[in-house]
């Protein structure tokens, strides 16, 4: 036959479990690359992704602070933080569902499947950014939580268990994110589904105790896995707010790990599902 | 490699949605170094062949077999030797067009040197070189299909599927990839082209497979498909109407067969019986020659074929596409091929303008061979 040139190169196919995971792991870090590089060419994106967070922790913080009460005494703010943390964790799942709807209508997921890469690696790379792209909107905010009075006040070890908190809670949504983002059929339907989100992160406890809110609300608040890893998150850093007879609210630690897990083992498959087949 | 020298080989495929059947028994073989043209009306089945035989679709039944290799067991062997460009760009908006050919090289498992010497190549070949830094969003609709098929190319892929590739693109953009795959057919790739455009498939497909409600329905090379459903007609326009009278007698005499008359547009057009071409060519020169001899004077004379456009709609009984379409090709055609067409066009009827304007666009190149 005739072959166009360049003359076709070598077709490595992983014969092993060792280069099947070396495979994995080169395909992913390219994806991540892409992801990298289009922080770099469009700094915006960071940007506006911030503006919510940082505008709320100026709107909650000083609109509304000045009403609030947090249960069992102390300040508004310190109580905040850690519920602003966790919902700008959520609110990462938009970023995570618009890219992959994007790619999908495009055809560029199809053409990552047309390709001989890994399975995984359109997933898995795109989940290490996400997670990249999260613990740099945790640092910013962090720092603007600083700003305003809000202090970590327990041990280094606490404080790093509450960032990874933090960061099991996005890791978990991304993967909602990737499925909703697969399901969705446009850009418009997967900002509906985001539109979804905003009153999901106010039913919890980041902003009010559930306490204070009408029974069935408060309990729907509770349970909300976003509550789990707030009131984790709170304990660790020393921050006031802590409370509710509830075993869910006892068992917040427990839970901000229980919850994500269940996510995960929930989501992954249904993606990796829904990823494998074709979308028509 | 297949050893029958095919490089498609599909066998009863298919394929079921809930409600449709997409594919119902679709058979195809496509030689190696040919290109060939899927055509058929929307939801025939076309992407959905196209999808399965590049392994992006499960399907219910049959096999199919791409550069020798089966497209379920050995899909990896099949996604190193194929290349396939979509109804849309598929590539990366933000990043730039040299960084998006990196990106998919390294997909391909080469090396990063390798991959930016390919991606530099194809860049280079693409008329794309002097923007392959600039973000992808800042190109224009033809740029990015070009890039698109530039990154179908980076493993010089066997088998290359166009699903599609012009949908949407302005006549400026249509061209351009259309002279892209040309050039890339020359160097001998093998191509399944897919589109609704029949005057696309004309011009760039070897063979032509017609497929209607999921099922092969006819196929051939456009010529031949073209003669299977009749034989070339004898077209004029005269340069004034009162003579139109004499100048049917005289068709009727040579062709032997009543001509149909267009007073509106001081047309004629008369069925020529011969089944060759070399042998119709004898009769256009007897006609020019008696309508000479009767002082006739004519504008425009032709042999030309039925359109495929003609043919599609015998062989499905509906239309390919919406009216309209076949005039904006026909003007497609002219830009193409550089040279206007005959006058009169102008005066045509808009309901029947599509298919009279695209047949206009042939004539052009009928009277060059003649």
């Amino acid at each position: 036959m005739t072959t166009t040139a360049p003359a076709a190169p070598a077709r490595p196919i992983p014969a092993s479990a060792l280069s099947r995971v070396r495979w994995t792991i080169a395909d992913s870090w390219t994806i991540t690359r892409r992801y990298l590089i289009h922080w770099v060419r469009e700094p915006s994106y960071i940007v506006w992704g911030l503006m919510y967070p940082m505008v709320s922790v100026l709107l909650f913080g000083y609109v509304f602070g000045s009403a609030m009460v947090v249960p069992g005494g102390g300040d508004y703010r310190e109580f905040l933080l850690p519920g602003l943390f966790g919902m700008t964790m959520m609110f990462g799942i938009g970023n995570t569902m618009m890219g992959v709807t994007t790619d999908a209508d495009k055809g560029i997921t199809d053409r990552f499947r047309s390709m001989p890469m890994a399975r995984s690696g359109v997933v898995v790379g795109r989940s290490a950014a996400d997670m990249i792209n999260s613990l740099m909107d945790l640092v910013i905010l962090v720092g603007c939580g600083l700003i305003v009075g809000w202090r970590a006040h327990g041990t280094i070890g606490e404080t790093l268990a509450a960032v990874g908190l933090l960061l099991l809670l996005r890791f978990a949504f991304i993967w909602v994110g990737i499925y909703m983002g697969l399901v969705a059929k446009n850009a418009e339907q997967a900002g509906n589904f985001y539109a979804l989100l905003f009153p999901l992160t106010m039913i919890s406890n980041a902003f009010v105790a559930p306490e204070m809110m009408p029974g069935w609300l408060g309990a729907v608040a509770a349970w909300n896995p976003l509550s789990s890893t707030v009131a984790a998150v709170r304990e660790l850093f020393g921050n006031p707010g802590l409370g509710g007879d509830s075993w869910i609210a006892q068992n917040a630690t427990l839970m901000a790990v229980v919850w994500p897990v269940v996510i995960v083992a929930i989501f992954a498959p249904l993606s990796a599902r829904r990823y494998r087949r074709a979308r028509r | 490699m297949a050893p029958s020298g095919a490089a498609i080989v599909a066998e009863g495929l298919r394929k079921e949605y809930k409600q449709t059947r997409a594919l119902d028994g679709f058979d195809l073989t496509v030689p190696e170094g040919s290109v060939c043209g899927l055509l058929g009306p929307n939801g025939a089945g076309k992407t959905t062949a196209v999808r399965i035989l590049s392994t992006l679709l499960e399907f219910d039944g049959g096999r199919a077999e791409v550069a020798g290799f089966d497209v379920v067991r050995q899909a990896a062997q099949v996604r190193y030797r194929i290349g396939v460009t979509g109804q849309s760009a598929a590539v990366d908006e933000i990043l730039t067009g040299r960084q998006n050919l990196e990106m998919f090289g390294r997909l391909y498992h080469l090396g990063a040197a390798e991959a930016r010497r390919r991606a530099d190549g194809l860049l280079e070949r693409f008329g794309l070189a002097d923007t392959a830094g600039k973000s992808v969003k800042h190109y224009s609709g033809g740029m990015r299909r070009r890039l698109d098929l530039a990154a179908s190319l980076i493993m010089a892929p066997q088998v290359l599927f166009l699903d599609e590739p012009t949908t949407g693109l302005d006549p400026r953009g249509r061209i351009e990839v259309w002279e892209a795959i040309r050039s890339l057919v020359a160097g001998g790739t093998t191509v399944l082209l897919t589109t609704q455009y029949l005057e696309e498939a004309d011009r760039l497909a070897d063979r032509i497979v017609v497929l209607d409600r999921g099922r092969m329905i006819a196929e051939g090379s456009p010529e031949r498909l073209k003669s299977t459903i009749g034989g070339d007609q004898l077209d004029l326009v005269v340069a004034d109407a009162a003579e139109l009278a004499g100048a049917a007698r005289i068709v009727a005499g040579v062709c032997g067969a009543e001509p149909e008359v267009r007073p509106d547009t001081r047309g004629i057009t008369a069925p020529v019986r011969h089944r060759t071409t070399a042998l119709a060519a004898t009769v256009l020169v007897e006609a020019v020659r008696a309508l000479d001899d009767a002082g006739i004077a004519v504008e425009d004379i032709a042999l030309r074929r039925p359109t495929l456009d003609e043919v599609f709609l015998r062989l499905t009984g509906h239309r390919a596409e919406a009216g309209g379409e076949g005039a904006e090709l026909a003007e497609l055609a002219e830009l193409a091929g550089g040279r206007p067409a005959p006058g009169g066009r102008g005066e045509e009827g808009a309901g029947s303008g599509g298919a009279r304007a695209a047949s206009a666009g042939r004539r052009v190149e009928k009277e060059t061979t003649v």
